[in-house]
């Protein structure tokens, strides 16, 4: 490495994030922390209109809060969240954010909030109740669809600097492997670029359609191209999650990471495997043989296979630690663990909760179970397990350590302290609405549908003591969100200026040496692309060939 | 690698591998599979297309029924079914307008009814009661209301 550049590496981790990136994962976080509150409130509504307490006005429809809720939450959240925090990650690790780079994740930031604003108003004028989903043949507002694509077109900026950012470090560090955190930056963008391919297709199909242009769709072509996107979206933020659990956490607990290779054989896996997975949202549709089916469902579990080795990964961190700080017995580590410091509770329940939350999903996957369970509650409270639970709380506890890195702040005592409660009562709200989900799933009460008793049925009434805990849930976790908002904001503005640690884990100190081949991202990404093509080729070719006549639109709200 | 990863990983992998040969073996050798009818008609043209151009219950066998039913937004034709205990029933479905679900309460069945696509499923019924038929897919403003019952005596 040329001496410049040592120089600027060492300078750049001690003396912090430099003022121009620090501006733009502030950025990204503000709008990120936004979103979460309302659409926390948003989800609070639905909650109480499911428990049966709360009327929703005509003017703002449980339907328009739903829609709403998982926009604000599965789409803005998350993905201002992994972008603020990987590009926070990558000027630490690769030393700062080249001006091209900077430039474009703050073009991609515009595009991102102008797409926000094209695909809310009409949403809000009750011109696109069509949920997070858009399944056509209901057909919302064009502008609505136009937001959509500039949204994917502000994530691809994000995604494409990303590319140049790690390319340029590769460059000027010919051999060297790339640091890991940037490496998990990698997978995420390249799974946020080649994921989006196919909504972006089917945006561009329905748009034509939703002017007018065209009179008819593919109904099954687009649920298709929907889900080959929807799923894979949620398995980056998952992803997004792991990076801090292989990276931060056992730093913030004293440790050492786990072995470097698996952890990047993890993510290898992760990438290629994860495309086809979305098909098993499709298990119960007709048009497609109970072959092609058997198929995917050898496609969506082999991505338990890496959760599987992370979840070894993660207890035999824990164990080493606790162990080398003096613990004795079987469980003893568990004792030595840092309970107090939400930088590890927040992410430690979210790994805790991976454990149902994984084993539903395979539950899910699995064609026979799936039919059992499929659109009822059980399936929202399974994401909202592995979303609300896994995902959220490990960026709460990234959240109380970067938000004030980037802001040359600190983490007082007093904070962390209310990060572990905003922790604890997330928590528990979470739980209690998860876990009725679930139950009230498995005796048929469905989801995306507001409060019903079909006309006093027996059936649905029975479902009313499981339902009035969504409200109770909500009621919890919207004290834990407007905490989660305070903390942010107040790390980000208000707390003592100082020196925050980028907390970020070093490998055991006799590891054996990573093989070079993880570094073929070009490979890598060849072998997803043949993946994707066994899990798709034969369902596209059958919806594009032997299709029925296409369906007009429909406006039934 | 350490000797409890690889016992780990071997579980893992046993109960990946298990999932997958039970839900094969359950999907073929039983027939239990998932709905999954591939015959598709013209979804403007519904009512002029044969069975759905008049949709009821058919007595098909002894024990065995029909049941040739459309959804549209927020019904489902026929309603309110009847049918004696014991007997076994073929729902065969199509979508009039947008895609909705169909769902049985407190039976395994479940299936998405898509314009263009005939879905078919199938059901025995040996105990008598009310049974609770709603869509599970948003179809629109009323879809909470669409739903309707099957009466097994």
């Amino acid at each position: 490495m040329a001496l410049a550049e040592k120089i600027k590496d060492k300078a750049n981790q001690a003396m912090g994030l430099n003022e121009e990136d620090a501006r733009i994962s502030k950025s990204y976080f503000t709008v990120s922390f936004i979103a979460l509150l309302f659409g926390g409130v948003f989800g609070l509504l639905q909650g109480l209109n499911r428990a049966g307490l709360l009327e929703l006005p005509s003017w703002y429809d449980y339907y328009q809060v739903l829609t709403s809720h998982g926009l604000l939450l599965v789409l803005v959240f998350t993905s201002f969240f992994a972008i603020g925090y990987f590009y926070a990650g990558m000027s630490h690790t690769l030393g700062g954010l080249i001006p091209k780079v900077r430039k474009m994740v703050w073009i991609g930031f515009g595009m991102k909030l102008v797409g926000f604003v094209f695909s809310a108003v009409p949403i809000v004028m009750g011109e696109a109740s069509v949920m997070y989903t858009f399944y056509p043949p209901l057909q919302a507002s064009p502008w609505f669809y136009i937001g959509l694509v500039l949204i994917v077109l502000g994530v691809w900026m994000a995604a494409f600097g990303a590319f140049i950012q790690v390319a340029n470090w590769r460059k000027n560090h010919k051999g060297q492997h790339l640091p890991i955190l940037s490496f998990f930056a990698t997978g995420v963008f390249v799974l946020l670029f080649f994921g989006s391919i196919p909504v972006a297709i089917e945006v561009f199909m329905i748009i034509p359609w939703a002017f007018g242009w065209v009179e008819t769709i593919n109904v099954m072509l687009s649920r298709t191209l929907f889900w080959a996107f929807g799923h894979t979206l949620v398995n980056i933020w998952y992803l997004t999650a792991l990076s801090a659990w292989y990276v931060i956490v056992p730093k913030v607990i004293g440790g050492r990471r786990f072995s470097d290779t698996l952890t990047r054989v993890v993510i290898i896996l992760l990438v290629i495997l994860n495309i086809p997975g979305g098909f098993h949202h499709q298990i119960v549709d007709p048009g497609i043989t109970e072959s092609v089916k058997y198929l995917h469902v050898f496609m969506s579990l082999a991505i338990g296979f890496p959760s599987l080795m992370t979840a070894y990964a993660m207890f035999s961190v824990f164990e080493r630690t606790g162990r080398a700080k003096g613990a004795k017995g079987l469980f003893g580590f568990f004792k030595k663990l840092p309970w107090g410091d939400a930088r590890f509770l927040a992410p430690m329940i979210a790994m805790i909760a991976f454990i149902p939350a994984g084993a539903g999903g395979i539950v899910q996957t699995t064609n026979q179970l799936n039919q059992v369970v499929h659109n009822s509650l059980w399936v929202v409270g399974h994401f909202h397990l592995t979303l609300g639970m896994t995902v959220a709380l490990t960026f709460f506890g990234v959240s109380y350590w970067l938000v004030p890195y980037i802001s040359k702040r600190v983490l007082t005592p007093a904070m962390n302290k209310f990060g572990v409660i905003t922790t604890i009562l997330w928590t528990i709200g979470m739980s209690l609405m998860s876990i009725s989900m679930h139950l009230v799933g498995l005796l048929g009460s469905p989801r995306r549908t507001s409060y019903s008793t079909y006309g006093d049925n027996a059936t649905a009434l029975g479902w009313d003591p499981y339902l009035i805990f969504l409200g109770i849930g909500g009621t919890i976790l919207i004290i834990a969100v407007i905490m989660q908002v305070y903390a942010v904001f107040h790390l980000m503005f208000r707390a003592p200026k100082g020196e925050e640690e980028f907390p970020i884990g070093e490998v055991e100190d006799k590891a054996s040496k990573t093989p070079f081949w993880t570094e073929r991202w070009s490979r890598t990404i060849l072998i997803m692309l043949v993946v994707v093509a066994m899990g798709y080729v034969i369902p596209l070719v059958d919806f594009i060939g032997y299709a029925p006549p296409g369906s007009p639109p429909f406006q039934l709200w | 690698m350490h000797k409890h990863e690889k016992i780990w990983l071997t579980i893992s992998s046993i109960m990946i591998i298990g999932f997958m040969l039970f839900t094969g073996y359950q999907t073929f050798a039983l027939e239990m599979g998932p709905p999954s009818n591939t015959e598709t008609l013209d979804p403007q043209k519904v009512d002029e297309t044969e069975p759905f151009d008049e949709p009821g219950v058919y007595e098909v066998g002894e024990n065995q029924y029909e049941v040739v039913m459309t959804l549209e937004a927020f019904m489902f034709t026929p309603a309110d079914i009847e049918i004696p205990a014991g007997s076994e029933v073929t729902f065969i479905m199509t979508s009039k307008d947008v895609t909705h679900g169909f769902q049985i309460a407190g039976t395994n069945v479940n299936a998405m009814v898509m314009p263009g696509y005939v879905q078919t499923i199938t059901q025995a019924f040996d105990e008598p009661g009310e049974y609770l038929i709603l869509c599970n897919e948003y179809c629109g403003a009323g879809h909470q209301m669409m739903s309707t019952t099957i009466t097994v005596k």
